[in-house]
């Protein structure tokens, strides 16, 4: 089957690449970029831990196909951090022990990212809404939903 | 199989495109690249339009066109839309309500398709380029359905007209042990005077509950005067049984949930 070109942008680099017709993003980034960060878990849409933004929207990526990207602005977990230094959110579920097995984590971290991006000082429910799609088996959720009001918080004194 | 995507810039070209054999139109791929990760072999190809008229909403007169890409946060965000957020946030999380489409929702098989729950009690139509269907016949027929859906329309309903539940174990978001929409009119006194009721998740896709909406006429909204449409709400119904509940489980919630609906 002949190849697909796609380009998009990957945390801020360029990323070009032949395709085949019908591969999802997630086997894009992980298969042929080598972006480990978004995981693959039900590939259903069913666990969020694939979760990417996409324009500024959290999306799955084992639900979009990859020649559907072309041109997009794309984020994952691994380019959050900036010379080293974690992002607030990496930082926050660092401290409040949410990550443990950490095969959610990705997808929790990105889309906590989208709603700290649009709502800074997020209520309670407002995270709880914000992770709905992402499965965790190990934490019983508490610990990421105090390490997203935590990272909230850090961002708030930085911005005062 | 890899999966072939073709892209077309008008919905004429796909609907010829999907003419051909083992062709699916692909909305926001929660269902199609679903089915293909499940390992449904019988898609090999996919085929979707950019025809901009498919992600467009135009509300005019107390009437809305809802393009068939339309995503459910689209709906739950757009401002004359208020009465239909509810049941479009009741969709998935975050991540599939931005991928999710009006034309997609559609052909949910249940336990899923809850927007169109709403679009079924609202007495939606949903257009194709060979015009426009209502939807309660395009729902009976979707499985032999081969022409893109372009959009949906309806009557906008007023906010104290329109009512959705959605039943579900995990909160906040949990797939369906069903959903109820109800467009209820009512007289000065409180007499309903027209009603249509639709259910998810008590057949294999959205039904309406005839019996139940027949009780309603003439009566009050009060516990004794929906009793009659509690007891027929069951008539005709084949609940699904699956993971979430089986079918006996929605047979027995089900009036208690259409009574809550009722008298919220």
């Amino acid at each position: 089957m002949a190849k697909v070109p796609v380009q998009f942008t990957l945390n801020g680099s360029e990323k070009a690449e032949f395709i085949d017709s019908g591969t999802t993003l997630l086997q894009a980034l992980r298969d042929k970029i080598g972006d480990t960060s978004p995981k693959g878990g039900c590939h259903q849409g069913t666990c969020g831990a694939c979760s990417v933004i996409i324009d500024g929207e959290l999306r799955l990526s084992c639900l979009t196909l990859a020649e559907t990207c072309d041109g997009a602005v794309i984020s994952t977990t691994s380019g959050l951090s900036e010379s080293g230094v974690l992002h607030p959110l990496q930082r926050a579920f660092l401290d409040t022990f949410a990550t443990q097995c950490g095969f959610c984590t990705p997808g929790m971290i990105m889309a906590a990212k989208v709603l700290l991006d649009h709502t800074p000082n997020p209520s309670r429910d407002e995270v709880v809404e914000a992770l709905s799609g992402n499965i965790c088996r190990c934490t019983g959720y508490e610990p990421i939903i105090q390490a997203v009001l935590t990272a909230a918080r850090a961002n708030s004194q930085n911005a005062a | 199989m890899a999966l072939a995507l073709q892209t077309f810039a008008t919905v004429k070209d796909a609907n010829a495109a999907l003419k051909a054999q083992g062709t699916r139109y692909l909305g926001g791929g929660t269902l199609v690249v679903r089915a293909a990760n499940e390992g449904d072999v019988s898609v090999s190809g996919l085929i979707r339009s950019t025809e901009p008229s498919l992600s467009t909403i135009a509300v005019a007169g107390g009437k809305a066109r809802v393009g068939a890409s339309v995503t459910m946060a689209a709906i739950a965000g757009h401002p004359e839309l208020g009465t239909l957020a509810k049941a479009a946030r009741a969709v998935g999380g975050p991540a599939i309500r931005n991928m999710a489409t009006v034309g997609g929702n559609l052909f949910a098989p249940a336990p899923y398709g809850d927007f169109a729950v709403a679009l079924l009690a609202l007495d939606a139509t949903v257009g194709t380029d060979g015009g426009e269907t209502p939807i309660e016949t395009f729902l009976a027929n979707r499985d032999g359905s081969r022409a893109v859906v372009t959009s949906v329309s309806f009557t906008l309903p007023k906010a104290d007209s329109f009512r959705f539940l959605k039943v579900s174990r995990v909160k906040p978001k949990g797939v369906s042990v069903l959903s109820i929409a109800g467009a209820l009119e009512l007289s000065s006194d409180g007499t309903v005077t027209s009603a249509r009721i639709a259910l998810g998740c008590m057949a294999d896709r959205p039904m309406r509950a005839r019996a139940a909406e027949k009780a309603l006429i003439g009566r009050k909204l009060t516990a004794d005067g929906i009793a009659p449409a509690l007891a027929a709400a069951g008539d005709g119904t084949s609940p699904i049984t699956d993971p979430i509940a089986s079918a006996w489980y929605r047979a027995e919630v089900l009036p208690v949930h259409l009574g809550r609906l009722l008298l919220a």
